[in-house]
């Protein structure tokens, strides 16, 4: 067993773990926190993505213990005070989900798109950007409408 | 994912002792390939030992007239860095080009050169630009680093701590991606500097990346799109599976090296 500190969604968390803890056991498993989905497990599909020191990783192929005093942001730490993220609100807006298993993941990407891309996406470069997050619901069309309407509404509320 | 000793390391000196107490020990770098190696069963390391804090392997710089880029530089760090945007902006795109945004803020190029996957597309780059490999023990060109996919110079212990990149008058790299995986099914590097041009082929044979030699002979003689036709691509030992044949991936190569030159001429 190791010794593993971190933030999570603003919160200082330490456990003793299997040194095999994956960061999405360590959320899901340890924290209760079960927003953050597993999907493929095989690093495809993009549903385990949270931030890690600011960056979009896969939690799925990521060890909790190299993330060791990093700062995590999960699905659960977007919305404040029951008032949801302006992306989260997009996707509900514009019928961004079905399911909702692809979602958190979605959010979390689109998130770190507009960290890197600025406000003003157009639909090539929200596709592209998307490339490690599949959908099995929506066909995608509402996502990048969703993404889309996010950046501009991240915009108004910096 | 079986059981194993996990090691967190500062120093590169303490990498390789640690390597050295293990039998059977593993560095992880951004394990976009050995953490699903190893959830698989494929890998069974019983030490893996982290690079994530070790001191001196990070960081790009412009050193001369060369681009020395760190072992644990991420894909995503390559692609937004503006010395290599300015430098070979052919390497940027490449890295840019790898995988997924989540995949590109783990993955290294350490990593990907040390593993020589067969369709990766940093080795490519490494051969077409005459790059040398920089390790805890010695320097190793390109052209005698990658030894058969999946297979490299690197010896037991040895570590890889930066990678120098020559800068190329020209330089471009076209890839034809597999749709599902993002992986080269084919992907063509091109460069000139003076009169040398280097031609490097990922994805395409079973011996991994290669130099073609008739691509570069013609390519030396006029450094044109047009050049390209009527050289002929053995495909004899090339990768036939499910998503094409190797008649089809020795046709990529054609392609992909003229869209490559021409590319790189700016067109
Ligand atoms: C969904 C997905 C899509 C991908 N698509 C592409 C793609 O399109 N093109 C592409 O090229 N790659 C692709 N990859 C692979 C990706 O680029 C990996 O990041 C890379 O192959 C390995 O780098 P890493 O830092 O993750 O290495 P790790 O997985 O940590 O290590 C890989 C191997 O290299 C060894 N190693 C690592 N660092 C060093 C070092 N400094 N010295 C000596 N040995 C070392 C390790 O021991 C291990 O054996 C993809 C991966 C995924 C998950
Ligand atoms: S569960 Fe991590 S990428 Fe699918
Ligand atoms: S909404 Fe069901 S997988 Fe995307």
């Amino acid at each position: 067993m190791i010794s593993v500190s971190m933030t999570v969604n603003g919160k200082a968390v330490s456990a003793k773990i299997d040194p095999r803890t994956l960061l999405v056991q360590f959320l899901r498993e340890n924290l209760l926190l079960t927003g953050t989905h597993v999907g493929c497990d095989t690093s495809q599909c993009g549903a385990c993505v949270v931030h890690v020191d600011g960056k979009a990783i896969k939690s799925c192929t990521t060890l909790a213990a190299t993330c060791d005093g990093a700062s995590v942001v999960t699905i659960e730490g977007l919305a404040h005070d029951g008032v949801l993220h302006p992306m989260q609100e997009a996707f509900r807006e514009n019928h961004g989900l079905q399911c909702g298993f692809c979602t958190p993941g979605m959010i979390m990407s689109a998130i770190d798109i507009v960290n890197r891309k600025g406000h003003d996406l157009d639909e090539h470069t929200i596709r592209e950007e998307l490339e490690g997050n599949i959908c099995r619901c929506t066909g995608y069309h509402n996502i990048v409408k969703s993404v889309a309407a996010g950046a501009h509404a991240m915009a108004g509320s910096k | 994912m079986y059981a194993f000793a996990y090691q967190r390391p500062t120093t590169v000196r303490q990498v390789q002792s640690a390597l050295g107490k293990h039998e059977d020990a593993k560095i992880l770098a951004g394990g976009q390939t050995l953490l699903p190696t190893m959830k698989q069963r494929l890998a069974s390391p019983s030490a893996v030992i982290d690079l994530g804090h070790v001191a001196g392997l990070s960081g790009i710089e412009k050193k001369g007239r060369n681009i020395v880029i760190g072992a644990m530089a991420r894909h995503a760090e390559v692609a937004t860095s503006e010395v290599v945007r300015e430098a070979i902006p052919a390497l940027a795109a490449l890295a840019g080009g790898i995988g997924d945004p989540a995949v590109r803020n783990r993955g290294t190029i350490g990593g990907s050169v040390a593993n020589n996957d067969p369709s990766a597309d940093y080795p490519a780059a490494l051969l077409a630009l005459g790059a040398t490999i920089v390790t805890n023990k010695r320097k190793i060109a390109a052209d005698d680093f990658f030894q058969g996919m999946f297979t490299t110079a690197l010896e037991e212990g040895e570590i890889i701590t930066k990678v120098s990149f020559p800068v190329p008058a020209k330089a471009a790299y076209v890839k034809f991606p597999n749709p599902a995986s993002r992986y080269a099914m084919v992907g063509v590097f091109v460069s000139k500097k003076g009169s040398d041009v280097k031609v490097a082929v990922t994805g395409a044979s079973n011996e991994g990346v290669f130099r073609a030699a008739g691509l570069e002979a013609a390519l030396k003689g006029k450094f044109n799109p047009k050049a390209v036709e009527g050289v002929a691509v053995d495909g004899s030992n090339f990768i036939a599976d499910i998503h094409g044949s190797a008649d089809y991936r020795a046709n990529l190569v054609s392609v992909m090296t003229k869209r490559a030159v021409t590319k790189a001429l700016g067109k």
